[in-house]
């Protein structure tokens, strides 16, 4: 406990923290919706779009790269909800094509105009988030913190309508709700989360952030709203306690959390189970 | 002016008409039966009237002061519903959101509504418990009592019996005419001829033939005889 007092006089673990909380709490409300609406799949897909951009955005050179990681994951996710409705390519086959051709051609790309001597390196912290969370600067963690802060602030003035949506989109839309808006506001504010989960966790864990908390609180509890809250609570706690363990241990950041969640989620089936 | 008016209607998907000409009116305190063989487009027509599908050719008008939305909708269980974690109660208060418009929250009037709704319904002890805890016709009843928050005009009904035992099914038909009684208009697909000969004040029925009339005129013609006859 000492160790983390230590490390806590540091800036960029402070900074960490405040990031690590901030998104775990935005990435896991949305996760009822996307569990039960059999969306879970997108927020992996979307990560690795996210990967594709942002082996652009290296290669470019941008100095920030959320610039152009942001509107290009915002835009397949816009695509990849279309799609879920009535086309040609079902949904699922949809996401597997979009996410591993971004993900191959990602890793072309920066193979092909490398920017640094360790490829294998780099390509493994985009992948894992190993290091990333330690290294953003100022502006980044400013950033993310105004876009969860955002994030949160729409999911709840939108509640009850997100929860209208999820349950019956039929009825909600004969009763007038404009269910095509709504789609697309989840659309976009899933694509923010995994860009901003990217920096935590790295763009393979990210769905772990998203369905795990939901998944868990789902064992626990029957209403909506105590199902949200929950899982928003658990998320947190986790991410807090897997950045705790990876400091003091020097285990990578990403991976514990998501490991911290996974044996939450143990728990919680545990506990619904036998109780 | 009928409440709602079909003038020669086709309907079916990507402009492929599955059931064309269609033609009847629903006036206010009707209780319309559709019938007919499956996949001869009922759901279909019940998706056209709801605005969920545009129709392939023809019209639907509203009149007599309803408005499309102003249409309650009990549709059949969704596979996502099977295990939605909501109480009865938060699923009861949806039932509400057309009329919020932009407000983001339920006010005073919306709660107390759907409190009367579910007092109506007879599942205001179930208010707290778990929508997917609970047997098919209490389930059924929350889907109704949440129509009731969206409208008191018409309530569109699609299959409300399907899948529940016949006490069950008695004493939800006599809900739904109970509802009738009061006033408001009920359009019912249905499989059930016999209920749908015994309720309906109207009846249409769809299929190689259409029919349009009066439940009484339905027995007597060419197109209920075979229909019957089959049962």
């Amino acid at each position: 406990m000492n160790d983390f007092v230590m490390y806590l006089s540091y800036p960029f673990v402070r900074y960490a923290i405040i990031v690590g909380i901030l998104i775990s709490l935005c990435s896991s409300l949305l996760g009822v919706t996307l569990v039960l609406k059999r969306f879970s799949f997108i927020g992996d897909g979307l990560s690795h779009v996210a990967f594709g951009a942002m082996a652009i955005a290296t290669v470019i050179n941008l100095t920030n790269e959320m610039i152009l990681i942001l509107p290009v994951t915002i835009i397949s996710a816009i695509l990849l909800l279309r799609t879920g409705q009535n086309t040609k390519i079902k949904g699922d086959a949809a996401i597997a094509m979009i996410s591993v051709g971004a993900m191959a051609f990602g890793y072309l790309i920066m193979n092909i105009f490398p920017t640094s001597s360790n490829l294998t390196g780099d390509v493994c912290s985009t992948l894992f988030g190993s290091a990333s969370i330690l290294t953003l600067t100022k502006g980044e963690v400013l950033l993310c913190a105004i876009l969860s802060i955002l994030v949160t602030a729409i999911f709840i003035l939108f509640y009850n309508k997100i929860f209208a949506v999820t349950f019956d989109e039929n009825f909600a839309k004969a009763t007038g709700v404009n269910t095509g808006f709504y789609n697309l506001l989840m659309a976009v504010i899933i694509a923010v989360i995994i860009v901003l989960a990217m920096n935590l966790v790295g763009s393979l864990l990210i769905s772990a952030l998203v369905i795990f908390p939901a998944l868990s609180a789902m064992r626990l509890f029957n209403s909506f709203k105590s199902v949200t809250v929950f899982s928003a609570i658990l998320s947190v706690i986790c991410a807090f306690v897997g950045m705790y363990i990876s400091t003091v241990t020097g285990t990578p950041v990403g991976s514990t959390i998501v490991a911290t969640d996974a044996v939450a989620f143990l728990i919680c089936y545990l506990i619904g189970r036998f109780r | 002016m009928a409440y709602i008016e079909a003038k020669e209607l086709s309907v079916g998907y990507d402009g492929i008409a599955v059931e064309k000409n269609i033609d009847f009116s629903i006036k206010k305190g009707d209780y319309l039966c559709i019938v007919g063989e499956n996949g001869s487009g009922k759901t279909t027509l019940m998706k056209t009237l709801l605005g969920l599908t545009e129709p392939v050719s023809g019209q639907v008008l509203f009149g007599d002061g309803l408005a499309r939305n102003e249409i309650g909708y009990l549709p059949q269980q969704t596979e996502v519903q099977r295990d939605f974690p909501a109480t009865v109660k938060e699923i009861v208060l949806s039932g509400c959101e057309a009329t919020c418009g932009m407000r983001p929250f339920y006010n005073k009037e919306e709660k107390a509504l759907a409190e009367a709704n579910m007092k109506k319904m007879g599942i205001s002890d179930l208010a707290l418990r778990s929508y997917k805890d609970l047997s098919g016709g209490q389930q059924q009843r929350v889907l109704l009592a949440r129509a009731l928050c969206a409208t008191g005009k018409v309530l569109l009904l699609d299959e409300p019996v399907a899948g529940l035992d016949p006490k069950v099914t008695s004493s939800l038909y006599t809900l739904i005419s109970d509802l009738n009684k009061e006033g408001i208009t009920i359009i019912m697909v249905s499989h059930d001829i016999d209920a749908a000969i015994k309720y309906a004040s109207h009846i249409l029925h769809i299929g190689e033939e259409v029919f349009f009339g009066t439940a009484d005129e339905y027995l007597h013609s060419k197109a209920g005889k075979a229909f019957m006859a089959q049962k």
